[in-house]
């Protein structure tokens, strides 16, 4: 066969390509100025401009000050650096919080709760903030959890999976009240009072699929700590950053020759910090644009996908969304077949199917929004990007309806639309996702006329 | 892993070098997945199959249905149709189970009954370690067929019962909870402790634990070698 296969990425949430002209800015610095930016001598200055000047291009991205932010191996790094960070520093000063607690919204990326897990076994007690059924946060849900031991909250900017955009203002400002009246509260004969501890609770959000589309001020969002990514934004893998309002006290955790304020030691990854500057100012100076044009494109895969598939159910906020996110579930076929056969036409997707994952548990973002497993298994996540074209949404449109009806016919299922929303809706399990092994009639074929 | 044979033979297209394990599915997977061999596309009219069986839930993600047409004078099964609702091994898996049993113009109910599921991944030139769950539930659609099959033609005695005994009357572990174990990678005591916390606050029932994991472990990954 001399026909080339058509190839239409639509996983954009999960890696991007390098925009030619990030890679055009980097190249320099891997043979060329390879200097190491710690050196007095030419070529390790030429190395530290670059990191300054990514550090300002940041910065003015985020409008924060360029020492306020370290560079990480990765977002993963910058998560962990946030929330160990803090936690050790408050252990460190042996301050007046006893038993810290950590409260995180259940919908976070796993970087943020497998740092949290590890807390666990430090004593940390972590509070898990449960969304709606939209999944979205409420901001009086947390003002009920505050208290005097919170050290930390962190609950994501726009959610990896279902690209739900979270009311991040809104939280930092019933955060900032409590912190507030803290220090109105306090006793006045209190001899041993701490400045610190009423700075507590710190508020972190992860901010890696938001950067692109939202707007990223740290200061109309009221974060103490923000973490971004390269690699999500047509920049390099193995780069990330976070933000530390200055004040914050956080504690490195990886040690070493003490680049970066000692926060983040290593020598710097140079060529990927440049690629990172540079793909910031990239998506930052045609966001309004991009947004306009990926909504456009997202919408009419929604309303396509709609008219001409049956039983598809949206998973997330129906508006409060990042322009680029489309997470459904197709009723009665499975995520990870789904995807191999969009594969085979060239079409790359993501699932939220247990059978997809490394664990073989279904997506804990899905199983948040209370959906019933039955739905989680069909879920299906169409992220866009700046590759995407109009005649790639009609290639999807094309190709997706027939392998939904081949998949549909493989399949002895017939769930009810109106009865997983139901269920759905009230958060109720339809089935234990336990297998029942032959002689009885399952649910979904009982009271059926036969 | 525990296919290594078989693997190399036909070839996952990715093995992972550290764990052995891979995400990829084998030729013969793919073929399979693709084009899967007896389904059922129409709606069966009455009387159409003999025997139909169905197994698996669709909140744990696989629901296998078989439909059968079988011999009684031959006590041969001649026509295996089905439907899967899973993922790519589930449907591959029991395609090449209705391939097995239907290949050589249909096969004794009996022979059919002893096919294991290890014997469904040989022919698949193997499943990634982790998918190696979702690939059983076809001989167990096969026999809750069967079992229909013996309930409506009276041979009672033949119907083949669950062996579901309580070993652990604090946890209410039974013997299927450790064999859904061992398949699911569990194949140490501690690792089916941690599973199903069996025998935890019941030692006594440790040693039987012991030996029902052995003897699953070798019904489905083959005899000990490295262990």
């Amino acid at each position: 066969m001399t026909m080339t296969k058509r190839t239409v990425y639509m996983d954009y949430a999960a890696t991007t390509p390098v925009d030619r002209q990030v890679l055009r800015a980097m190249l320099p610095y891997f043979a060329k100025k390879f200097g190491n930016s710690s050196n007095l001598y030419a070529l390790g200055l030429e190395a530290k401009d670059a990191v300054v000047g990514t550090a300002r291009k940041i910065a003015s991205a985020l409008n924060c000050r360029p020492d306020e932010f370290v560079f990480t191996g990765s977002a993963t790094e910058a998560d962990n650096l946030a929330i160990l960070g803090v936690a050790r520093s408050v252990k460190r000063q042996a301050s007046s919080i006893k038993e810290p607690k950590i409260i995180v919204s259940n919908v976070e990326h796993k970087a943020v709760f497998s740092a949290c897990e590890a807390l666990k076994k430090e004593g940390f007690e972590i509070i898990e903030l449960p969304v709606g059924k939209d999944g979205l946060v409420c901001p009086s849900d947390l003002h009920k959890l505050l208290d005097n031991k919170t050290i930390l909250v962190s609950v994501m900017y726009a959610n990896n999976e279902i690209g739900t955009i979270q009311p991040i203002s809104e939280i930092s400002k019933v955060i900032r009240e409590f912190r507030k009246k803290k220090i109105e509260n306090r006793s006045e004969n209190s001899t041993f009072y701490s400045l610190n501890s009423n700075f507590y609770p710190l508020f972190h959000t992860d901010a890696v699929q938001a950067l692109q589309y939202l707007d990223c001020d740290v200061n109309k969002l009221g974060v103490d700590l923000l973490t971004i990514s390269g690699h999500k934004l047509y920049g390099p893998k193995g780069v990330g950053g976070l933000y530390v309002r200055r004040g914050v006290n956080i504690e490195p955790i990886i040690y070493g020759g003490g680049q970066q304020r000692g926060l983040r030691p290593g020598t710097e990854n140079v060529p990927a910090i440049v690629g990172f500057g540079e793909a910031v100012k990239l998506v930052t100076s045609d966001k309004r644009q991009e947004t306009r044009r990926i909504k456009k494109l997202r919408n009419k895969l929604e309303r396509g996908i709609f008219k001409s598939i049956p039983k598809v159910v949206l998973n997330g906020h129906p508006t409060k969304r990042l322009p680029n996110f489309l997470n459904i579930s197709i009723l009665d076929i499975e995520g990870e077949a789904l995807l191999l056969y969009l594969d085979k036409k060239g079409i790359s997707v993501n699932t939220g199917s247990a059978c997809n994952s490394q664990s073989l548990e279904p997506s804990h973002v899905l199983s948040a929004l209370g959906n019933p497993y039955e739905c989680i298994h069909g879920s299906v996540r169409f992220t866009l990007g700046k590759g995407t074209t109009m005649s790639d949404i009609d290639y999807v449109l094309r190709e997706l309806p027939p392998i939904v009806a081949r998949l549909r016919e493989i399949s002895p299922l017939n769930l009810k639309l109106g009865e997983v929303v139901r269920q759905a809706h009230h958060k109720q399990k339809m089935s234990e996702p336990k297998a029942f092994v032959g002689g009885q009639t399952p649910y979904f074929l009982r009271n059926k006329k036969q | 892993m525990k296919y290594k044979a078989g693997a190399r033979k036909k070839g996952p297209d990715i093995v992972n070098k550290f764990t052995g394990g891979s995400w990829a599915y084998s030729r013969v997977v793919r073929d399979h997945f693709f084009n899967p061999r007896n389904l059922l596309l129409v709606k069966p009219g009455r009387g159409k199959f003999d025997a139909e069986g169905i197994v698996g839930s669709p909140a744990c993600g696989d629901v296998m249905r078989v439909w059968l047409k079988i011999d009684q004078k031959t006590d041969c099964i001649k026509e295996f149709k089905w439907r899967t609702f899973g993922c790519a091994s589930a449907i591959a898996a029991t395609s090449m189970l209705s391939v097995m049993i239907t290949e050589k113009g249909g096969m004794k109910i009996e022979k059919a009954l002893k096919i294991k599921p290890q014997d469904i991944m040989k022919r698949l030139g193997g499943l990634p370690d982790r998918k190696i769950h979702c690939s059983v539930l076809g001989d167990k659609a096969l026999r809750a067929a069967v079992n229909n099959w013996f309930k409506k033609t009276g041979q009672y005695k033949r119907i083949i019962t669950e062996n579901t005994r309580i070993l652990d009357p604090n946890t209410k572990t039974t013997e299927a909870d450790i064999e859904e174990a061992v398949l699911d990678g569990a194949t140490t005591l501690g690792a089916v402790q941690k599973r199903t916390k069996v025998g935890v606050g019941y030692p006594k029932c440790i040693p039987e634990v012991e030996e029902l994991i052995r003897f699953y472990r070798e019904k489905y990954f083959g005899p000990d070698k490295e262990q």
